[in-house]
């Protein structure tokens, strides 16, 4: 068993957790702001395609990334639009952008690249390995395995811990999801509290999926993402939409993700697909039962109008 | 203090302001100047559009029309920010507080300066902003917990906390859209004192109220609304309020102006026997409330009163079936329905007014045909079959009731949080007397409501008492009790401190069972002849 659960297994776990944090990150925002985001996994695909076809473009991958920043903005500002500013239902919108997201970037493959299905390898994002870190003790070996980029995941967790819970921005963003009518009186703007936050959760959820496709692969495949927004949203759930927590659970399906692959090549016994499906089972059995009553922001899902 | 405002600018002046919301002209052509250092009065009856101009004066609404001045500056608030920024605090008439923060965060949401980056980076002092919170409540003698969360205080509390927050940018004109209407008469004492002290200290107030004598105690000037209009303004001297006629006349004339007749007087009530319908022993609820034994006969209304906090809601949610009593029995007409679900007790027959309609009684974006059929809907007369809902006769029945409570609105269809405060109130209690139930549970029926509406409510409890119902009525409102009540039970701690019947009625009586002090005569002399009270 020693050689099953090795360095390599909790790196991989960390690898694997990173593209469900930031999509997890995105849409705790969006929903202590108020607004329902079940759209997270339209919004990686579009990210995911985004970086690949800037990357193939221009050659240069971080350019990549700056085109998943942008098809995030797009997909988030449209979100927010239809959500926020036309006050429109915020599932039926969400929905949209999964259908449109998962639609558009399948059928623009063929346009750009002429073949259907997957793109030809571009580009990726170099993941240059951390000077230094061996040395440390414990821990030195694990990071060792990770790349800056991973890092800047992670720090980013602990950013929007910061400013959710300690500053003034992340005051206003909460108290517009405990109650609009409350902070509209208070004087926060929650129209554009709100649009921001939908904005940068398309951002966040954009950079999820450009991490699958240009930095542990490079290239894009229809449906790559493979319900990770959905997991996000389930660690969101589960964590209560808590940042600890909910990063926390990204860890655990991160992990059952890297024990799934793993026991691929230790057993060939069971079915890949069962092992797969591993994180979902989880996470439906987790949320049936020891999540109990998970009530999230009280004014979630409600459109804030004026008179 | 009620010098002519004419000669003086005003701290504000309201000038032709104009509001629609579709078909409701809530506010036409309005005029309001305001002295500085008063405390000016807005009266008027429930939707006659004071909540609207008040919330135009601090921007959360836009006017169609009209003109804004603050101390003779013209002003055009876009949002209540700009509204707070200009010295403006406003205390709404529904809690505008978040029950999952603390009081300090509260206080200090939205009002960070400096730059987005600075927001968006910098941590938030929240020990310093606690520090200034607990000084100012301390200065007022709030005594409210800057780090508690606000969902765990008491209504009292809250109405502190919200006033804490309309001051805490140094507001020099303050806005009180009915702060007293949840309030005890101890605690609505208590922030008299308070608003007299920020008159003194130079600061204007506008005070929205439906209470005559909160009005004639505090306002230097008031001005009456009605229908959307301005019908008149009245000075309040210093005279007025302590020469017991004119005060009489002032008030007469206010409630006039207010709803053009006089209320009419309540009828004679007749002692009546009727058999025993709500029966309560030993009940407790294991922490708040009990043991407790309690009975109502059928033609009855029992008062129950006390200070907030002692086991009045807990009495009414085990009643209701809300939660499960730890201990003891409850029995509706010799049926013992301790373990029955609130929907089983409603079919039994009894109704409930909820005390706090935001919390428990109305689904604010549901229309109000659909608020005035819930807990009808799972039988006759909506629903002639399980899976059916007969949708048309849930409009009539809604446009029944808001013909017959005066609801103001254009439509059922609408939703309930187009209503002003006191209209909300009306179709609550209209759906609940419908029912004709055989026990009304009635938790301060009257909150919100003006004079006339309220007036109109008493009837009617005393109509359901005259067919034969019992009544439970919860107020904080001694005037209410004392008009209503044959029977009144003081609850202190949970458990019941003392009862007397309507002859025994003795205000000072009260005073020390609410508050646990030594009853210092006891039984030597004969019950003091009751204090006559007007209800307002
Ligand atoms: N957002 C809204 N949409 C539609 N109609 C509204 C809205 N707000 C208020 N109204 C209507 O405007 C009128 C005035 O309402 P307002 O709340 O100002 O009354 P009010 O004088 O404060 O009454 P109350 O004493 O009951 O609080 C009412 O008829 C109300 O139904
Ligand atoms: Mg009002």
């Amino acid at each position: 068993m020693s050689d099953f659960f090795t360095i390599a297994l909790f790196a991989s776990a960390l690898h694997l957790a990173v593209p469900i944090i930031l999509p997890m990150l995105g849409g705790l925002l969006c929903e202590r702001s108020g607004v329902i985001n079940i759209g997270l996994e339209g919004m990686m695909l579009g990210g995911a395609f985004g970086a690949v076809a800037f990357s193939y473009v221009t050659g240069n991958p971080w350019l990549g990334l700056l085109g998943a920043v942008g098809t995030g903005l797009l997909s988030g500002v449209i979100l927010a639009t239809m959500s926020v500013l036309l006050r429109g239902d915020q599932v039926i919108g969400a929905t949209a952008i999964n259908l449109v997201g998962a639609g558009l970037t399948a059928a623009l493959v063929p346009i750009i690249w002429g073949i259907d299905g997957t793109t030809p390898s571009v580009p990726k994002v170099p993941t240059p390995e951390l000077p230094f870190v061996g040395q440390i003790p414990l821990v030195g070996p694990l990071l060792a395995e990770l790349s800056a980029i991973d890092l800047v995941a992670f720090a980013l967790v602990g950013a929007v811990w910061w400013v959710l819970m300690r500053t003034d921005m992340g005051l206003r963003l909460r108290a517009c999801g405990e109650s609009a009518a409350a902070a509209d009186a208070a004087g926060i703007d929650v129209t554009r509290v709100r649009f921001i936050a939908v904005t940068l959760s398309g951002v966040l959820a954009a950079l999820g999926g450009a991490y699958l496709s240009i930095v542990t692969l490079d290239l894009f495949q229809a449906s790559m993402t493979q319900g990770r927004g959905f997991l996000a949203l389930a660690a969101m759930v589960f964590g209560k939409w808590r940042v600890g927590p909910a990063f926390l659970v990204c860890l655990g399906f991160g992990l059952a993700d890297a024990i799934a692959l793993r026991a691929q090549i230790f057993t060939h016994d069971l079915p890949h697909d069962l092992l797969f499906a591993l994180p979902y089972v989880l996470a439906l059995v987790a949320l049936a039962t020891f999540v109990g009553r998970a009530t999230g922001p009280a004014d979630v899902g409600k459109p804030f109008r004026r008179a | 203090m009620s010098g002519a405002p004419e000669n003086q600018i005003p701290a504000i002046h309201l000038a032709g302001i104009d509001k629609r919301f579709g078909a409701v002209h809530a506010n036409r052509a309005i005029d309001l100047r305001v002295a500085p250092g008063s405390i000016h009065g807005l009266l008027g009856e429930n939707g006659a559009g004071k909540s609207t101009l008040m919330k135009i004066l601090f921007g959360m609404i836009h006017a169609d029309a009209g003109t804004v001045e603050i101390d003779g500056a013209p002003v055009s608030f876009r949002s209540s920010a700009e509204a707070l920024a200009a010295g403006i605090g406003m205390v709404q008439q529904h809690f505008s507080l978040i029950g999952a923060f603390s009081v300090v965060e509260n206080l200090i949401m939205g009002r960070a300066q400096g730059s987005a980056l600075s927001r968006l980076t910098r941590k938030l002092d929240l020990p310093a902003a606690a520090a200034r919170a607990a000084e100012l409540s301390e200065r007022f003698g709030f005594g409210i917990d800057p780090w508690a969360k606000v969902s765990t205080l008491s209504v009292g509390a809250r109405q502190k906390v919200e006033i804490l927050k309309a001051l805490w940018g140094g507001a020099r004109t303050l806005v009180l859209d009915e702060p007293t209407a949840a309030l005890s008469p101890p605690e609505a004492d208590e922030l008299y004192a308070v608003l007299e002290k920020l008159r003194a200290e130079g600061r204007t107030i506008v005070l929205i109220s439906h209470k005559m004598p909160e009005v004639m105690r505090l306002c230097d000037r008031v001005t009456v609304l009605r229908d959307g209009a301005v019908v008149g303004n009245a000075e309040i001297s210093a005279r007025d309020t302590t020469d017991p006629k004119v005060r009489a006349e002032l008030e007469a004339r206010m409630v006039d102006m207010m709803i053009g007749r006089e209320s009419p007087a309540l009828p004679d009530r007749a002692p009546q026997e009727g058999p025993l319908i709500l029966d309560v022993r030993g009940l407790s609820d294991g922490h708040r409330l009990g043991p407790l034994d309690l009975q109502l006969h059928g033609g009855e209304i029992v008062a129950v009163v006390g200070v907030e906090g002692n086991g009045q809601s807990e009495l009414v949610d085990l009643l209701m079936g809300l939660s499960k009593p730890t201990d003891g029995l409850i029995a509706i007409d010799n049926r013992n329905v301790t373990d029955w679900s609130t929907q089983k007790r409603l079919a039994a027959g009894i109704a409930h007014i909820s005390e706090d309609r935001h919390a428990s009684g109305v689904a604010n974006d549901m229309s109000l045909a659909d608020n005035a059929s819930i807990g009808y809907l799972d039988g006759e007369p909506f629903s002639p079959g399980p899976w059916y809902l007969a949708w048309r006769d849930r409009v009539r029945f809604t446009e029944v009731l808001i013909e017959r409570h005066k609801v103001r609105t254009p439509s059922a269809l609408l939703p309930m949080s187009s209503l002003s405060g006191g209209n909300q109130q009306k179709l609550v209690v209209g759906r609940e007397l419908a029912r004709s139930p055989r026990l009304m549970v009635a938790a301060q029926p009257t909150r919100g409501l003006d004079i006339g509406s309220a007036s109109a409510v008493h009837h009617a409890l005393l109509g359901l008492r005259e067919r034969g119902a019992a009544v439970l009525l919860l107020s904080l409102d001694l005037a209410e009790v004392f008009a209503l009540a044959d029977r009144l039970v003081v609850l202190r701690k949970g458990q019941i401190a003392g009862a007397m019947t309507a002859a025994e009625f003795d205000i000072d009586q009260i005073g020390r069972w609410m508050s646990g002090a030594q009853d210092t005569t006891p039984d030597t002399t004969p019950a003091t002849a009751p204090r006559k009270q007007e209800v307002a």
